[in-house]
């Protein structure tokens, strides 16, 4: 081999040795195989030698020019290695049990318990409904059926404003302007009227762990041609057992609701004991949910519905107790506190 | 109301039948029974009728009595007594060896030296009153040595029926009305009353009696001297305490009898105080003692009942002491009498008074029922008074009976309210049961209904549903589904965008849901330094501290962020809820439904948590509406309200809320060292603000060509305020405007955007795209900005 080739080669292997990074080893490559490189030089020389001597040459810097681009290739691959494994090893162990922060907000237990009631009723071609709070005398008992003078007038504590309206104290205050609302439909296109409407009601009692003077209802309506009593045994028996997550019954007793007739007040087999009887049920394997019954002919009449062509039913949940059972919440003071040691517990849950 | 089964038994014969079944029947098909039921005398046996025949005092006991009784063993008993009231010939209730009371079986016992063999028993010790003042005096002729159980009625079931479950059935408060009820469940006969024939007194003469107000429907009356008897049978006595109320003397007793069986409140005067009973108002108030001691001040809206002109009665309330019946009465004049449901409910709440008479009248009793409750009265007080003199005919006045009711409805009818077959022959029992008059025709009845149910409680075919099915049972109904057709269902948008903030609030910015009342908070306000906001207020609120309706709800929310401080050093709150705003001008409330979010923060930066706050707004209302709110600068108005950074929040050119942050003072109030801010948001026009549509771009196959601008911006001018100009290039040849960087000091606000550039039919030409830049950037020099090009 040639000496000039020979003495660049070991001068590459030696060159090579002590590079340590892949800018200098960039360098290199241009030093020995770029344009103006020494290797490239080699071959630009060549015109200068004999025939005889081309060829031998020539070979012998192919060889050396083959030999420099395999080496500066694993040299590269060597050093991008060692990157890696230095940006590795620089790598800190993270301590992943250090607390999250703020990683999630909360849901009043209402909205959830509102939210999977809604759900419920949506999944069963229910409309929900929303209602304002302050309403007037005629939409929260005359239009149903609690005329003036009405003794269940003074079963209830209502909370009457100024001007004359009132704090509603029951979601039934909706229900005239659900029948108006929807009553057109059915009577021109035979849409049954499929609502429940969630809201917010008002009652001027004093306050405890069990009372509150605010608190959230649900109620819910549904009118067509042939609605029947065992229609809304199946309908509350169906819901029930979806909002609990497990095979409710349901009992009816009679109940004296004037918006209803005949009105029931509904039981459900007991949660806790299934029904063979608890402290819970106070032994008795049921216990006393809400109201509810077969929509009072005034009602209908009022709502612009004839009683003798449509009947209905209509049921009234009480949404807060419903989010104190699910919860366990014991003092229903909390639910209104804005306190978020209680509050900021209740992520989504549907 | 506290109901006796051996009275109820009285009306029908439940023999052979398991009565705590029945009860519990009743309660699924009446009314609600209380869970605990009283089994009466069951835990007392071995109580005999013994004679004391000997009485000697203890020689060492001031109070104990050695005593030889007869309790039918044939020979005399020795018994230890401490009993005030023994004496010699006296029968008393007498607890032999063996006997049990409760807990307690009777043995031979020692007392200060000298051996018991037994016990002289008092009533209270035996459950059949609350009298403990000595041991039982039984005044029946009844031979020593019989079981008292086998004479008295010890033994009984007591339930609880509750009150507010029997508001819509004036017939169910009385045993007599109850047995009709559980005649009809077992399906048994259900007998008439034992009553006096009134007929046999039509010579004597009337009553003066004169009914002049119509709150009076009807008004019964009936004279009888010379009564005799002044303590009650036992059995009476028995039944009035296990129903919860107590012997007074024989004639009060037997009105309140009458009550508990009939349901027919009933009042018996001393004649000697009542002549020319007059039923009517008094022109003014005025005071009036009644029986029981306490003067009440009467208005001229209360009905009364007059001796002449001297009122001896609160009509359907409660009598007054001087008419009342005393020990020395043996003249009586009865009053049966009917009143005006609603007079007689607002007279107890003008009174604050309730009586069981009252609670009665309240639920529309039946006028029907006067007249057989005299006659009733009658026959017990001859049957237990054989000598009481009846020296009057019935006198009775019906100024205002109610119109018969006669209903009409077919099977389908019935079919399509229950949803089940209920076939002809169940319904005609049912209803003959209780007492309604049914004549059918094919498929269709006619009913009659009866006097004690058409006061208000059936009137309508839809109440006959309801006699059918709860005696039918609804635990036997067959459950179906209705078949109705179906429809889709389409929510509000106020709902969908109401459901969807708070979404985002607790799930992309860690927000924490909150509910609070619809009033301000005087108390909780006034102590962070944000007065009570002039708004409607409550006629009847509880407290003054709860009686303005509120406007906003940040104040509330302010006092709840108070209530947190210290929960975490930052926290955010938010609530959907209402406020009013004002009347309008139908003077109706103008209720608004709301978004309140406040952010508090110990660790960031006033300026941080704004922006923190305004980016909630922004990804609001680009997330749920794609559209990018406007903020205007604005005077604020509120106290607790900081005069800078407020602002108002427009959508879609819609004024939807404000935001800012708390003015210090009440900023410090709530906590010195953090930063509060607000925002609250109208549900509705939030809503109302048209949601823009996606409109999809093709991405560009050709390249595009991105200018970063580097802007200073001075004093006074906002970013919002240099938008202007590149709007006429946007759209066109820039097809987006990006924030790069922001880059603030005291001296500098520099924000850097980024220019892109493209074409979806061509490369765009450095130089056509140097032309708009040169545009823009001579807009923005008109502005003060000053550029630095990338």
């Amino acid at each position: 081999m040639d000496e000039k080739v020979l003495s660049l080669k070991e001068r590459i292997d030696k060159e090579l040795e002590e590079i340590s990074s892949l800018s200098e080893l960039d360098n290199m490559r241009v030093s020995y195989l770029g344009k103006k490189g020494s290797i490239t030089a080699l071959l630009k020389g060549m015109k200068d030698l004999a025939a005889d001597q081309k060829k031998a040459f020539g070979a012998d810097v192919n060889k050396l020019k083959e030999f420099a681009s395999q080496r500066i290739e694993e040299k590269t691959e060597e050093l991008r290695r060692r990157q890696v494994e230095a940006e590795i090893a620089s790598m800190p162990v993270f301590d992943v049990s250090a607390p999250a922060e703020n990683c999630t907000g909360s849901y009043h237990p209402i909205t959830l318990v509102q939210r999977q009631c809604e759900a419920i009723f949506r999944s069963m071609g229910f409309t929900v409904e929303d209602y304002s709070e302050v309403v007037t005398d005629y939409e929260c008992f005359e239009a149903v059926n609690i005329p003036k003078d009405h003794p269940a007038r003074d079963m209830q504590d209502t909370y009457y404003l100024e001007n004359g309206q009132l704090l509603k104290s029951q979601t039934t205050a909706a229900q005239n302007a659900i029948l108006r609302k929807y009553g057109p439909a059915l009577k021109e296109n035979g849409v049954p009227i499929k609502a429940v409407f969630p809201g917010r009601c008002f009652r001027n009692e004093a306050t405890d762990a069990c009372h509150e003077n605010t608190f959230f209802q649900m109620e819910g309506v549904m009118v067509d041609k042939n609605i029947s009593i065992s229609n809304l045994i199946y309908f509350m028996e169906t819901m029930l057992s979806e909002v609990f997550q497990k095979e409710i019954k349901v009992r009816l007793r009679p109940g004296f609701f004037p918006f209803v007739e005949p009105g029931f007040e509904l039981d459900i087999s007991c949660l806790f004991c299934g029904g063979e009887g608890c402290p819970s049920c106070k032994h008795s394997g049921w216990l006393e949910l809400c109201p509810c019954g077969m929509i009072h002919p005034n009602v209908l009449r009022e709502g612009g519905i004839d009683p003798d062509e449509y009947t209905g039913f209509a049921f009234g949940l009480g949404l807060t107790r419903l989010a104190m059972m699910k919860y366990g919440i014991k003092d229903i003071r909390d639910l209104n506190s804005g306190n978020l040691r209680s509050l900021s517990q209740f992520t989504d849950d549907n | 109301m506290l109901l006796s089964m051996n009275w109820i038994s009285d009306f029908v014969d439940l023999e052979g039948l398991d009565k705590l079944e029945l009860i519990h029947r009743f309660s699924l098909s009446t009314a609600e029974v209380e869970n605990d039921i009283y089994m009466k005398g069951s835990d007392i046996s071995g109580i005999v009728v013994a004679e004391i025949k000997s009485v000697e005092p203890h020689p060492e006991s001031k109070k104990l009595h050695l005593l030889k009784v007869d309790a039918g063993d044939g020979s005399l008993t020795d018994v230890v007594c401490g009993a005030p009231n023994v004496r010699v010939g006296m029968k008393t209730a007498f607890a032999k060896v063996g006997a049990k009371i409760g807990e307690i079986t009777i043995a031979p016992r020692k007392l200060a030296g000298y051996t018991s063999n037994g016990m002289c028993c008092g009533e209270s010790e035996i459950g059949i009153s609350d009298d403990n003042s000595g041991i039982m005096e039984i005044t029946d002729d009844i031979p020593c040595g019989t079981d008292i159980k086998t004479v008295y009625d010890l033994d009984d079931i007591i339930f609880e029926v509750d009150n507010k479950s029997l508001t819509n059935r004036p017939d169910l408060w009385g045993h007599y009305g109850i047995a009709r009820e559980f005649a009809a469940l077992a399906g048994r006969e259900f007998k008439p009353l034992d009553t006096a024939d009134l007929t046999v007194y039509d010579a004597l003469p009337k009553v003066d009696m004169k009914i002049e107000d119509t709150l009076c429907r009807r008004y019964s009356s009936i004279k009888v001297e010379n009564i005799s008897r002044t303590v009650s049978p036992v059995n009476i006595r028995i039944r009035l305490y296990y129903c919860g109320m107590r012997a007074i003397n024989f004639l009060a007793d037997l009105t309140n009898y009458l009550m508990l069986e009939m349901g027919q409140p009933m009042h018996a005067f001393d004649a000697r105080k009542v002549e020319q009973i007059r039923i009517r108002r008094f022109d003014k108030p005025f005071t009036f003692r009644t029986l029981d001691g306490v003067d009440r001040n009467v208005d001229e809206n209360t009905l009364m009942i007059c001796s002449g002109d001297t009122p001896v009665a609160i009509a359907g309330i409660m009598g007054g002491l001087d008419s009342e019946i005393v020990d020395d009465t043996t003249t009586l004049t009865l009053e049966s009498a009917n009143f005006d449901a609603a007079s007689i409910r607002k007279s107890t709440v003008r009174l604050s008074h309730r009586t069981d008479a009252s609670i009665r009248y309240e639920k529309s009793l039946d006028p029907e029922m006067t007249v057989p409750a005299i006659a009733r009265f009658l026959y017990l007080l001859q049957k237990n008074d054989p000598g009481a003199k009846v020296v009057s005919s019935l006198t009775d006045e019906y100024a205002a009976p109610f119109p018969p009711v006669t209903l009409s409805f077919d099977q389908a009818f019935v079919d399509r309210y229950t949803g089940i077959r209920i076939d002809r022959d169940t319904i005609v029992k049912t209803l003959t049961g209780l007492g309604f008059g049914v004549t059918t025709q094919d498929d269709r009845f006619t009913v009659d209904v009866p006097s004690w149910r058409i006061t208000k409680d059936v009137t309508m075919n839809a109440d006959i549903i309801e006699e059918i099915t709860r005696i039918y049972g609804y635990d036997n109904f067959e459950i179906n589904t209705a078949r109705s057709p179906l429809y889709p269902v389409r929510p509000t948008e106020e709902k969908t965008d109401e459901e969807k903030m708070k979404d985002l609030l607790v799930k992309r910015f860690s927000l924490h849901e909150v509910h609070s009342y619809v009033w301000q908070y005087a108390d909780e306000q006034k102590a962070i330094g944000i007065p009570v906001k002039e708004n409607i207020r409550l006629l009847n609120a509880s407290n003054p501290n709860i009686e303005t309706i509120r406007c906003s709800m940040i104040p509330t929310q302010l006092c709840q962020v108070k209530t947190n401080v210290g929960f975490a050093s930052e926290f955010g709150i938010f609530e959907a809820g209402r406020v009013v705003k004002g009347l309008d001008e139908n003077n109706l409330c103008i209720e608004r439904k709301m978004l309140a979010v406040t952010l508090y923060s110990k660790t960031s930066s006033i300026k941080e948590l704004y922006f923190r706050l305004r980016d909630i707004v922004s990804g609001l209302s680009a997330d749920i509406k794609h559209l990018e709110p406007e903020f205007r600068a604005a005077q604020p108005t509120e106290c607790y309200e900081h005069p800078v950074n407020y602002n108002k929040i427009f959508l879609g050119g819609i004024e939807i809320g404000y935001m800012g942050i708390v003015h210090p003072t009440v900023s410090k109030a709530i906590d010195k060292k953090a930063g509060i801010v607000f925002a609250e948001i109208d549900i509705n026009k939030f809503a109302s603000a048209q949601t823009a549509p996606i409109q999809y771009e093709e991405p560009s196959k050709y390249p595009s060509i991105e200018y970063d601008l580097s802007m200073d911006i001075p004093a006074g001018v906002l970013f919002g305020n240099l938008r202007e100009c590149w709007k006429d290039a946007e759209g066109k040849l820039l097809r987006r405007v990006g924030v790069v960087d922001t880059y603030d000091t005291e001296e500098i606000h520099r924000i850097t955007v980024r220019l892109e550039f493209g074409s979806n039919e061509r490369t765009l030409s450095s130089a056509e795209v140097q032309e708009v830049v040169d545009t823009i950037i001579s807009g923005l020099a008109e502005k003060g900005v000053s550029i630095k090009t990338a």
